[in-house]
This record gives structure tokens, C-alpha cells and sequence, in this order.
């Protein structure tokens, strides 16, 4: 097991220089510094001067990935590589274009993206199974083949809908939350519990609909038939044998997901004025602030393959079938 | 003089290879058999029909040309800047009908007050008539509600004749059952609000005018082309790129397998919307940086589309590649592979002759799974920034122009009404026929039934 | 019938099938199970005996349902109890086990777990005294204790089927069906679970009803065996009277198809036709396409079960007629399997020391930390003319062995000599060329043929690809020749294999096989996938083969009657090494290994 995990560790580092390379040549070789910095300061009548000065400051001067001028190892370390991709293993983001600390921002912003991330996932989770098995348990009648439509229909709708619409009817019309803002603390829970309810309704069709899949796949199974040949009940069938059954790729997938809760997510705050992660990302990629977008892409990386290990990990602990080795 | 834009020739290059398709279906009844299943499920078929307009209306969208202008001084052949298409020109009258600003739907005034001034003179704050929208009525205050009516009327009937002869061939062509009702229905249903439309839709603005004055109608029906072209060209155009990838690491193992998996392990490790973003950021720079490329507004907008679909590909062709590689882990283990291999049969032959066929399904019902949810994004993409051009007209850049303006009091509501539903009946229509067709595909679900 | 037991009378099970059709999979099957009876349910695959037995247990599946028929369970009548009641039998006085052990397990719940719900469920046990019961059911089937904490996963299919079978003894049943329980085992674990079954029917008193498409089974199991042909039961008597004077026509043929080293060199009875499609509609007699006694008012009269003697129901118009008495005479005798070794040539292929290993990693770095000797070390001979035979249980590494030889994986070391030519360091073309020498024959008629692929095509896959230069008109008679030849229509070519039956099918195969003129046919276990008298058809046509072609087999099979039938030499395997080798007749009658006799005793047939 230890060994097992130690492995996957060792196999995340090439992809997190998969990652890194692939940010570093687009941001740095596609675009150079130059462009971007005409893209800040406007593409007609900017001096030289101009550029150079934006580029000085932000330590973007430097040679992309060797520098002959400096002296022994700055050769290396002194160069726009080093400083700006590499540094980001080391969790290093540096300061966005504005100025500002990258890392102390996500430091802040994350908080509040959890606030709103975290009861979402797991109320949507919670409330996703609950709807697919009721589905189950009213296999071939009226209920299940309404269900299924209405599931269909919900996840047509798109999510930008249930945002503007939930925020104008609760917010607006009937003034139950705040329209946006947040505030730490308990206070939040006033500005949070809005976008919570319309993520939690938005994620219903797909959710449910993926949910029932996985139980429908798991009813039709010989255990199942066993099961009920025992002479065990419907209830305790669906409930002990079923759920039991397809908690296990819902588990693991869930937790595949969890680290990236962190990252926030994009639009609703945006909507709401959360000051989390997701806005914070829609913001730099509004003002094209390329520090903030390759620092954000590092942290979901590095998330995400967090996520897949934790993944293998939860099926030692959910599936007697799983051992890793 | 006729323009081809990229996305033009990649969207007919589709409804040829959709036609061929059907064509080698129709000559193989063993490939037929699971689209009969199709053919035979009332959903799916209603589905169908509300698709195949989409689809008719996007094709027609994408008949460009540029008008011809009066020939210049020295007599050579002057054309316009603009690329218009045929749709625009059928659709000319709802262009002409141009507001000042904003005004309801069915409204005979625009939405906000203005200085008028009245003949005597005197100038008062009032909301001044439409140029075009009631404007035939003398008196717009009373004799609004029954002229709409009686031309709602007219409409109806009109489709209702529409009807009757797509009724007939519909009639001879399908076989009797509930698949053929729901085509009639859901053809009567298309017929009815095209008809009413197609009436009132001169004389007033059916889903009013947006902030510059333009119809929302317009707006909408120009939008449809957009989002199906995502939805469509998406996956089409990552399709060699997962299917080569996908079936070589199953198929091959060993090395080629652990580069495959290396590639998509790394591209799904970047959060999708960060990556769109950040590809979609750099192309604007470098569009805009390089403005001499274009020689029309529209295939700058055109290219920036492909682009587009090129980038959402490429964080989409992951997961179809890993279903291909799983399945081709498969295929390759069976017997009848291993005959070939006793043969000596090259891999070449075997890749296109036993594995190809037999993971067709996959990438067909990938295909058809992953439409809706690109049309759902390209809303998604075009608020947060990164969407499609800003001076095309889609679903995205509608929602994202007018969500400002539900903060008026009172509100402006029929843009996002209008391209909502747009996009909710084709998305709804997409997803049904998709869950049709994978049930009929897919070998799993088949064996539950 | 009072008293403890199950009786059946008039079940039809319907099924709703595409396009508004209604299937009768079951149609008016009757019969009973006495206490401390066996009773074993006899047919082919399709004839309508699983259907029979989840009717039984009320659990059909979606779309099927009892339409007609009367049950009783211990005097109570339960077709019609409201489905809470019936849960309470089912498991309790009335349980079944499956046939798939691997799949009829919950992998996430512990065996203890899962037997502890079946108490709870019909005794009331809970706690302790549950895990007492429990530990005492394991013991019961042979398990150890300590196995309740186990998970399925981590059991062979031999205990996961004295797992099932535990936890379907909780509710302490009067009558319990198994569906082809050892189907999916080895032979020598099918001895035991089979004892078993016998054994706890004889302790407990209990009713056992078996399903099974195995003559030899019903041999050893059965007091009374009912046949089931086409969702009827066609003959219903005791075991002795079926075996000794069978009355049906389609018994008698059953019975006359089994190969045995009896009919070492003849041709075997065939069964012409097939069973009628599910959907056919059906008059009078539904074997009477079939039969060989038929009558014409067999074609027109339905025909009802009755007693011609005591004790002995037939579903026969001719039933009591001089004919049928005895036995009738059989289609003529031909010699077609090698009766007599062929004389000694030079060997077609020969194995000479060979090993196929695999690696197994493990650790940080995934070192190679030890090796599965699948193959280890192997040395055997073919000629031609000659069939040799190799038998082992699965996982015993004879399929890994074929592969090898044939160069479809790469041996660990040893020599594969193809007509004395070392073949083992032969890469690229040189490789390609010996390929039309030895060919293969596989166990899944579904899986072996592409389905997107026209016959034709199929047939001539290898001609386009070792015999280029064949024109097409050639190639496409090469075909129609080897249609004809492996007995298929003419215009099968034009055809996809999802048109065809498993024996066709496997037609198929050995028509691709042949395309080549290959001089050595691999057969993994060819028949195992097809029911007994289109395994006599497959049989009978390879033996025709060889004689005419002097074909060489390697034959791989783990049924010892075909072994007995077919071979000219056998080679038993066990875990990689072949354990005995020699002469059909000698090692079969006088195996010298221990491993060998146990798998010659395991074979059903000989009693238990």
C-alpha cells in the first residue's frame, strides 16, 4: 500500500512537468512577453520603452530558458523558465499583473469558495442518490418514466438559467437573500445558502440521471437475483445489496472530484460576488492576467492528480476486491 | 459572389458524410438494425424532427455571399464588406426592422421614454412609436390585441396547410405506429409556430428588440447556426485525433500505450474551463495582434469559432479516447482477431478490418452524448469571456448581453427568455435523441431490455 | 401430493417479446419433487429450464411472466400469494442456487454477512446466535469457519458455489433448485459440489431439483428425470427406466449422440434440424421435424403427456407402439475416427521444452518479483493424421500452450519445430509463410467471429492474406468449395454470422480454418460452447476432416468422453507441466498418475 502510494506520488511528477511545459510554452513561446505585454498597454502607439519597462517589472526581461549573461547557476535560475514555471512547484506564484500576491489571494479566496463548493457537492450528492433510487424503487410505472423525462428536461436547461432565474426570483422578486456579497463567519451563511439551493437544483438532472444509470446497471446484476431469492425484501434489496454496489463508483468518483472543490466554481460566484477562487479566475482571465490564469492551472493540476490518488485509495477502503499493490 | 468560410465547408463536408452514412445504413441491414430501433422510439423520432430543422436552419446560415454593389469606375465588380447568408435574406424583413433601443415583445412603442417633439412644436417625455413594430395600426393602444390575434389566426391556418402535405409524405414513407404519430405531431407542432410567426413576425416584434434595436427573433434564429456547429464540429474535428490515439494504445500496449496515457492523464489534469481559457486568450491575442489576416469581420468571427471548437475539442477528446482505448483492450482479446493474427494478417488490416467496426459504436454514441453538453458550454464560455467572437450572433453572447439588464426596472426579460428556450429546445431535443440512440448502440444497455 | 414437496402442474411462462409478439418459452410443463428426492430437469439450451425454475421461485425476469399453472409447496398451493407472503418461501421452504458462482455473490458484503441476512430473514436469528447458525451452515457445505469473514472475491468458484449453497440451506428449505449449478466448474470440483448436493439431500430430508443440459449427471444424481424439448416436457420417469428404455424419440437420440471411447471409430448419431424458433408456431409435435419416426398425424395433432407405463409419461403419439418399445434401429455404423493409430510419421509440430512466463511485478519500482509458470516446460509431439488430445482443468495453462505454439504469444524458451523446422526464431515474412501450416479452431462460436464481416469474407481472410497472389474469381470457389464442404448453404457466404447458430457458427470457424490448407488444426475445446448433439455434428465432421485430409489435431478439452472418443494419444496438463502423456487406450484405461485417475474419477457417469 505505502509502496503503492509512494508510486503513484513518483508518477505524478511527470505530469505535473507535462503541465508546467505545456503552460510554459503557451504563455511564454506562443505569446511572447512582448505581446503580452502590447495586450496590456494597447496594441497601437506603445513606445519600446513601454514594453520593456512593463516586462522589467514583472521579471518577464529575462531570456525564456538560459541566461548567458549571469553567473553560474542563475545561468539556469535566472531566466523566465525557472523563476515563473518551475518556481511553481514549489508552490511560488509570484504577483499577479496588478501586483498583487498570487498565493496569498488563493490563500484568502479559497474559503469562501469551499463555503459554497463544499455543501453543494455533498447536499447535490445526497439529494442526486436519493431522487435515483426512488426512481429505482418505482421501476416500471408512471413515476419512473415522468421522472426520467423531467430529468432529461432539467439537465437541457442550461446552468447560466437557473443562476439568473434563482437569482431573480429569490434575490430580486422575493428579496430572501442578498443579491450578492459575502461576509465571514456565520454571516455567510445568509450570502451562501442562495447559490447552495440553485446548485444543488442545477445539478439534479444530470446528477440523478448518471446516479440512476449506475443502479440500473447494478439491478441487473446475478447478485441481485440471489438477493431476491433469499426471499429479502424490495426495500432491502435496493438499500443493502444495490446501493451498497453502486456506492462504490459513486464513491470513488466523488471523492476524484473533492480536491478540486478548492478551485471554487467559476460562474456562480461570479453571479453572487462570492470573493472566491472561481471569480477570482474569471476575473484574470477578464483582465487577461496570464500570471493569475498558469498559476490557477498549476493548482488544478495538482488538485486533480490529488484526486485520482485519492481515488485509488478509497477503493482499497470501499471495494473488498480492490488491492493495490 | 458566394463566400466559403471554414465552418461553411466543414458543415456541409457533415451533411455529406451524415447522407453517406445513412446510405451505407441502408445497404447493410446488419447496421441497420440498431438505428431501427431508433426509427421505432416516438421520442426519438419527435427529437429528430426539431433537430432536423435546427439543422436545416444552420445549413441555410451557412450559404454566405457578399452582395454584389454598382460596379465601380472602371466597371470591374464591386461587393460588399458584410458576408451576409440566405438565411439573412429570407430573413430581411426582421434586419430592416431596425428600433432605436429596447422594446417588448408585441410593444408598438419603445421601452424607455424620450424627448418627442410634437408637430406644434413642443417637445414632452413620452415613449415614442416604433418605427416598424405595429406601426400599420392607426390606433396602436386599441386595435393591438385583435389584429394579433387575427394574424395569429391567419398563421395558424397557414400551417396548418404547411402541414397537410409533409403529413402525406410523412404518411407514405413510415411505417404506421407510435413513432410515425409523434412525427406528425411534433412536425404539426413545428408547422403551427412557424406559420404564426412567419405572419406576425413583419409586422411586430415577436420577442421584441434588443439594446441597438434589432430583433430578438432575428438575434435568436441567427444564433441557432452557432450552436449547433459547436456542438457538431466539436468532436468531429478531435474525431481522428482520439480515434488514432485511442484504438493505437489499446491495440499496440507496451510503449505507445504508456505516451497515450501519459498525453491525456496530463490534458485532463489542466481544469477544462482554465484551459479553453487560456488557449482561447492566447488566440485572441494573437488575432488581434495580426488584424490583416481578415479581409471581412466575418471570417475573423468564423476563424475564432473554429478555433473555438478546435480548443473545446481538445479538452473533450480525452474522454472518448479513453472508452476507445478500454474497448479496443477488448476487442483485441477475441477470438476472431487472434484468427487474423494466426493468419498473419498486418495490424493495419486488422485495425480497420475487426477493430474499427466493432468500436464504431462508441465513437457514434460520443458523438451524439457530447452535443448538448457543447452547446450548454458555449453559453457558459461566452460569459466568462471566452467564447465565441463577441460580434457573432449565439446563444452565449445573447444571454451575456442582456443578464445586465434584469436590474431595470422594470425588467428586460425577452432576450434571455427568447435564447433560453431557443437553446432548451434543441439542447432537449439533442439529449433525447442521444439517449435513444445509445440505448440502441450500446451493447450493455441493449442486454437489460 | 400432500406431504413435503414441490408440484407443478400446467406452468406456461409468456414473454413479451419486440414488436408486440408473444413468446411461450414454457408451455403446460408439469411435474413433481418428493421428499429426499432428486429430480433432474433435462435439455438443451433454450428448451425453457432456467425459465421453468425462476417461474418456480417467482422471480422472472422483466417482461416474463407465469401465465397459466398451478404450484404447491408442501400442500400450500403459492402461485397465487400476495408477493409479501411469497418472499417468506422464497429463500425459506423454496430456494435456488445459479449457475455463475463468479457473478451470484455480492462482492461487497462478506460471506458471513450475506448468510446472517438470510437468517434474519426466515428464522429470526440475530447476533450470536446468527453467527453460531452460521459458522454451523458453513461446516455443512464444507467451508471453514473462518471463511465467513471472507469477501467472495476471495474464493474459488468451487466454494463460492458451498457459500451460495449455505446460504440458501438458512431457511432450512424443503425443496431446492439448482440451476446447472457446476456448469461453470472444473470437472473435479463439479465431483464435489455435486456430492455435496447429494449428501445434504440425503441428511436433511430435502427435495432437490437439478437443471442440467448433462446426460451424465442425470445418470449420477437422479431418482426421476424429466425431459424438457422446445418449453415442453417430452419424457418424465424414473432414472433407470430413462437410461435402460428410454420411449421418447428425442431421449433415445440424446442418449445415442454422447461420444465414449464405446463408439471409438464411429460415426456418431446426429440430431438433423434444429429446435423450432421460439416464435415458430407450433402444431402437433415439435420434435417432429426432427424425428426420425415420424407420422403424419405427428405434424397435425398436439400431443399430450401420457402414462404408457407406470411411472413413465411420454409426450409421444407413438408412445406404446412396437416401434418404440426397444430401442430402434439406429442410422448405419460408419468407421470414420481414427479406429487405429495412424502408422508412425515424422511429427507435424513438436514442443520441445517449452516455457511461457509471465512476469510478476511488484514494489516501488515494479520489479519483476516472481514468475507465473504458465507453460513450464512442456514437450509433445503431433503427427500427422494424429489426434492428440490435451486435457486439464482451467487455468492449467493449455490455451497459453496452443497460443505459443502457434506464435501468437512469445515462448519464454524451448523449440516449436514445425515439420522439424525450428519456428521460434522466425520473424517478418519467413514467420507468415508457416503460418498456413497450422491453424485454429476456437471454444466461443460468438466471440471467434467477426460480426461485421460477411461469411464469405470471413472464409477468405486468410487466403487474401497468406495467398496473395489469388485471383478473386479462384479465391471466391475456394470458398463456395469450403461452404459446401463443412456442410453450409451456398449462399451462407452472402450472409453475416449473427444469422447463424452456434454449431453453424463454429461451421464457420473450421471453414476458415481450412481456407489455407493448413496441416495441423489447434482446437480449443471446440464444443465445449455447443449443446451435445451439435457437438456430435462438430465431432463427426472433424473426424471426417482428418481421414480425408490427414489433418492433424491438437485437440485441448477438458471432457474426457470426447477425449475418449476422438484421441489417438492424450496429454494431461497440470499447473504448466504435462503430468502423464501417452496412448489414448492406456492412459485412460490405466492412468499411472494420481492427478490423472482423479480427473478420470471426477468425470460424471461413473456414479458418485
Amino acid at each position: 500500500m505505502t509502496a503503492y502510494l509512494l508510486r503513484r506520488l513518483l508518477y505524478a511528477v511527470p505530469i505535473l512537468i507535462g503541465v508546467n511545459l505545456l503552460t510554459f510554452a503557451l504563455f511564454f513561446l506562443v505569446n511572447t512577453p512582448d505581446d503580452m505585454a502590447r495586450l496590456h498597454l494597447g496594441v497601437k502607439r506603445v513606445t519600446p520603452e513601454a514594453v520593456q519597462k512593463w516586462k522589467a517589472e514583472r521579471g518577464y526581461d529575462k531570456p525564456l530558458l538560459f541566461n548567458a549573461g549571469a553567473a553560474g547557476l542563475a545561468k539556469v535560475s535566472d531566466t523566465i523558465f525557472f523563476r515563473h514555471s518551475l518556481a511553481m512547484f514549489a508552490f511560488r506564484f509570484g504577483a499577479s499583473d496588478d501586483g498583487r500576491d498570487i498565493a496569498g489571494e488563493i490563500k484568502t479566496r479559497m474559503w469562501p469558495s469551499l463555503a459554497i463548493a463544499l455543501p453543494t457537492f455533498v447536499i447535490g450528492l445526497a439529494v442526486d442518490i436519493s431522487v435515483a433510487l426512488i426512481l429505482l424503487f418505482f421501476r416500471r410505472t408512471y413515476v419512473e418514466w415522468t421522472g426520467v423525462v423531467a430529468l432529461v428536461a432539467m439537465m437541457s436547461v442550461s446552468s447560466l438559467f437557473y443562476i439568473i432565474g434563482g437569482q431573480y426570483l429569490f434575490a430580486k422578486v422575493w428579496q430572501l437573500a442578498p443579491i450578492s456579497g459575502y461576509q465571514d463567519g456565520f454571516n455567510a451563511a445568509r450570502f451562501v445558502w442562495l447559490p447552495i439551493l440553485i446548485g444543488v437544483v442545477g445539478g439534479i438532472g444530470a446528477g440523478a440521471r448518471w446516479y440512476r444509470t449506475l443502479f440500473l446497471e447494478e439491478a441487473g446484476k446475478d447478485y441481485v437475483r440471489t438477493a431476491r431469492a433469499k426471499g429479502l425484501s424490495e426495500a432491502r434489496v435496493l438499500f443493502r445489496h444495490i446501493l451498497k454496489n453502486g456506492m462504490v463508483p459513486i464513491l470513488t468518483g466523488a471523492v476524484a472530484v473533492f480536491p478540486l472543490l478548492f478551485m471554487g466554481s467559476l460562474i456562480m460566484e461570479s453571479f453572487f460576488g462570492i470573493p472566491g477562487l472561481g471569480s477570482y479566475t474569471i476575473d484574470a482571465i477578464n483582465a487577461q492576467d496570464f500570471a493569475i490564469v498558469r498559476a490557477m492551472v498549476f493548482l488544478g493540476a495538482v488538485l486533480y492528480i490529488a484526486g485520482l490518488i485519492l481515488t485509488d485509495v478509497s477503493y482499497t477502503l470501499v471495494d473488498p476486491r480492490v488491492r493495490l499493490r | 459572389m458566394p463566400v466559403l468560410l471554414w465552418t461553411d465547408a466543414l458543415i456541409f463536408l457533415l451533411v455529406a458524410g451524415l447522407a453517406g452514412f445513412a446510405y451505407l445504413v441502408r445497404r447493410h441491414p446488419h447496421l441497420a438494425v440498431p438505428w431501427r430501433r431508433v426509427a421505432a422510439d416516438p421520442l426519438a423520432m419527435a427529437a429528430a424532427v426539431v433537430l432536423l430543422c435546427f439543422t436545416a436552419v444552420a445549413v441555410l446560415d451557412s450559404l454566405h455571399y457578399r452582395p454584389a454593389l454598382p460596379p465601380g469606375p472602371n466597371g470591374e465588380a464591386q461587393y460588399a464588406a458584410e458576408v451576409n447568408s440566405v438565411l439573412d435574406r429570407a430573413l430581411a424583413v426582421l434586419v430592416e426592422h431596425q428600433e432605436k433601443s429596447y422594446s417588448a415583445p408585441f410593444a408598438t412603442r419603445l421601452f424607455a421614454k424620450e424627448a418627442i417633439s410634437l408637430p406644434d412644436g413642443r417637445t414632452v417625455r413620452d415613449y415614442p412609436r416604433l418605427a416598424w413594430g405595429g406601426a400599420h395600426l392607426a390606433d396602436p393602444d386599441r386595435g393591438r390585441a385583435g389584429d394579433i390575434a387575427g394574424k395569429a389566426g391567419l398563421g395558424l391556418a397557414l400551417g396548418l396547410a404547411a402541414w397537410l402535405p409533409a403529413a402525406w409524405l410523412v404518411r407514405r414513407r413510415l411505417a404506421a405506429g407510435g413513432a410515425r404519430r409523434a412525427v406528425l405531431a411534433t412536425l404539426l407542432a413545428v408547422c403551427l409556430v412557424a406559420g404564426v410567426l412567419a405572419v406576425l413576425a413583419p409586422y411586430y416584434h415577436v420577442f421584441g428588440t434588443d439594446k441597438v434595436g434589432q430583433d430578438v427573433l432575428y438575434a435568436t434564429i441567427k444564433s441557432i447556426r452557432t450552436g449547433v456547429l459547436i456542438g457538431a464540429l466539436t468532436t468531429l474535428v478531435t474525431l481522428p485525433l482520439a480515434i488514432g490515439l485511442g484504438v493505437s494504445a489499446g491495440y499496440f500496449g507496451g510503449r505507445v500505450d504508456d505516451a497515450v496515457q501519459y498525453l491525456y492523464t496530463t490534458l485532463n489534469s489542466i481544469p477544462g474551463v482554465l484551459l479553453i481559457a487560456a488557449a482561447v486568450l492566447l488566440m485572441q491575442a494573437q488575432l488581434e495582434t495580426h488584424p490583416d489576416w481578415f479581409e471581412t469581420g466575418a471570417e475573423r468571427a468564423d476563424l475564432r469559432l473554429l478555433f473555438l471548437c478546435l480548443i473545446l475539442g481538445m479538452t473533450n477528446w480525452t474522454g472518448l479516447a479513453r472508452l476507445l482505448r478500454a474497448e479496443t483492450l477488448k476487442v483485441r482479446e477475441l477470438d476472431y482477431v487472434i484468427a487474423a493474427r494466426a493468419f498473419g494478417v498486418s495490424d493495419g488490416r486488422i485495425l480497420t478490418r475487426h477493430i474499427l467496426p466493432n468500436v464504431q459504436h462508441i465513437v457514434l454514441i460520443s458523438v451524439v452524448m457530447d452535443f448538448s453538453g457543447l452547446v450548454l458550454a458555449e453559453a457558459v464560455l461566452s460569459y466568462v469571456g471566452v467564447g465565441v467572437d463577441p460580434g457573432m450572433m449565439s446563444f452565449g453572447n445573447m444571454i451575456n448581453g442582456a443578464r445586465l439588464e434584469l436590474a431595470r426596472e422594470p425588467v428586460v426579460w425577452w432576450q434571455l427568455v427568447a435564447a433560453f428556450l431557443f437553446m432548451f429546445v434543441l439542447v432537449l431535443a439533442a439529449n433525447l435523441f442521444a439517449d435513444s440512440v445509445r440505448d440502441a448502440l450500446d451493447p450493455r444497455t441493449r442486454s437489460r431490455t | 401430493m400432500s406431504g413435503r414437496g414441490l408440484e407443478v402442474r400446467d406452468l406456461r411462462v409468456e414473454i413479451d417479446a419486440d414488436g408486440g409478439r408473444r413468446l411461450v418459452p414454457v408451455d403446460g410443463v408439469s411435474l413433481s419433487v418428493g421428499e429426499r428426492e432428486c429430480v433432474v430437469l433435462l435439455g438443451e439450451s433454450g428448451c425453457g429450464k432456467s425459465l421453468t425454475a425462476l417461474a418456480l421461485m417467482r422471480l422472472l425476469p422483466e417482461g416474463a411472466g407465469i401465465a397459466a399453472g398451478r404450484a404447491e409447496l408442501d400442500g400450500e398451493s403459492f402461485f397465487e400469494l400476495p408477493e409479501r407472503l411469497m418472499r417468506a418461501r422464497r429463500g425459506g421452504r423454496l430456494a435456488m442456487i445459479f449457475q455463475e458462482p463468479m457473478t451470484s455473490l455480492n462482492p461487497v458484503l462478506s460471506i458471513g454477512q450475506q448468510i446472517a441476512e438470510s437468517l434474519a430473514a426466515h428464522r429470526r436469528l440475530r447476533g450470536p446466535a446468527a453467527q453460531a447458525e452460521a459458522i454451523r451452515l458453513l461446516e455443512a457445505v464444507g467451508l471453514p469457519a473462518e471463511r465467513l469473514d471472507a469477501y467472495p472475491s476471495q474464493l474459488s468458484g468451487g466454494q463460492r458455489q458451498r457459500a451460495l449453497i449455505a446460504m440458501m440451506l438458512a431457511g432450512d428449505p424443503s425443496v431446492l433448485i439448482a440451476d446447472e449449478p457446476t456448469t461453470a466448474l472444473d470437472v473435479t470440483v463439479q465431483a464435489q459440489i455435486l456430492r455435496l448436493l447429494k449428501e445434504l439431500q440425503q441428511t436433511r430430508g430435502m427435495g432437490l431439483l437439478l437443471i442440467t443440459h448433462d446426460l451424465d449427471i442425470a445418470r449420477d444424481m437422479a431418482d426421476r428425470v424429466a425431459v424438457m424439448y422446445a418449453g415442453q416436457i417430452v419424457e418424465w420417469t424414473s432414472r433407470a427406466r430413462l437410461f435402460e428404455a428410454p420411449g421418447h424419440p428425442y431421449t433415445r437420440r440424446l442418449l445415442n449422440v454422447l461420444p465414449s471411447a464405446a463408439r471409438r471409430g464411429e460415426r456418431l448419431a446426429q440430431i438433423p434440424g434444429r429446435v423450432p424458433a421460439p416464435d415458430a408456431a407450433l402444431v402437433g409435435c415439435r420434435f417432429a421435424d426432427r424425428c426420425t419416426e415420424v407420422t403424419p398425424s405427428c405434424r397435425t395433432e398436439a400431443q399430450v403427456l401420457r402414462e404408457v407405463a407406470p411411472g413413465h409419461w411420454l409426450r409421444c403419439g407413438r408412445a406404446g407402439t412396437a416401434g418404440l418399445a426397444g430401442r430402434a434401429a439406429e442410422a448405419p455404423v460408419v468407421v470414420v475416427a481414427g479406429a487405429a493409430a495412424p502408422a508412425t510419421t515424422r511429427p507435424v509440430l513438436e514442443l520441445r521444452d517449452l516455457k511461457v512466463h509471465f512476469p510478476v511485478r511488484r514494489g516501488l519500482l515494479q520489479r519483476v518479483a516472481g514468475q507465473v509458470r504458465a507453460v513450464d516446460g512442456v514437450s509433445l509431439a503431433v503427427r500427422a493424421g494424429e489426434t492428440l488430445a490435451l486435457v486439464g482443468e482451467s487455468g492449467c495453462g493449455k490455451t497459453t500452450l496452443a497460443r505459443a505454439a502457434l506464435r501468437l504469444i512469445e515462448a519464454t524458451a524451448g523449440q516449436v519445430l514445425l515439420d522439424g523446422e525450428d519456428i521460434g526464431r522466425l520473424a517478418g515474412e519467413a514467420l507468415r509463410r508457416k503460418r498456413s501450416a497450422m491453424q485454429i479452431v476456437f471454444q466461443d462460436p460468438f466471440s471467434s467471429l467477426n460480426p461485421r464481416m460477411r461469411v464469405a469474407d470471413i472464409i477468405a481472410e486468410g487466403l487474401a492474406a497468406l495467398r496473395p497472389d489469388l485471383a478473386a474469381g479462384p479465391r471466391a470457389a475456394r470458398v463456395a468449395e469450403l461452404l459446401d464442404r463443412v456442410g453450409l448453404p451456398g449462399d451462407a457466404g452472402g450472409r453475416y454470422p449473427h444469422e447463424f447458430s452456434g454449431g453453424q457458427r463454429q461451421r464457420i470457424a473450421i471453414a476458415r480454418a481450412l481456407a489455407v490448407s493448413p496441416r495441423l488444426l489447434v482446437c480449443d475445446e471446440p464444443t465445449s460452447a455447443l449443446d451435445v448433439s451439435v457437438q456430435a455434428q462438430i465431432l463427426n465432421l472433424l473426424a471426417e476432416l482428418q481421414r480425408e485430409q490427414g489433418l492433424a489435431y491438437l485437440f485441448i478439452t477438458h471432457n474426457l468422453p470426447v477425449v475418449a472418443y476422438l484421441a489417438h494419444r492424450v496429454a494431461v496438463m497440470y499447473q504448466g507441466r504435462i503430468v502423464e502423456q501417452g496412448d489414448a487406450d492406456t492412459l485412460l484405461g490405466a492412468p499411472t498418475q494420481a492427478y490423472t485417475r482423479m480427473l478420470l474419477d471426477s468425470a460424471p457417469g461413473h456414479g458418485l
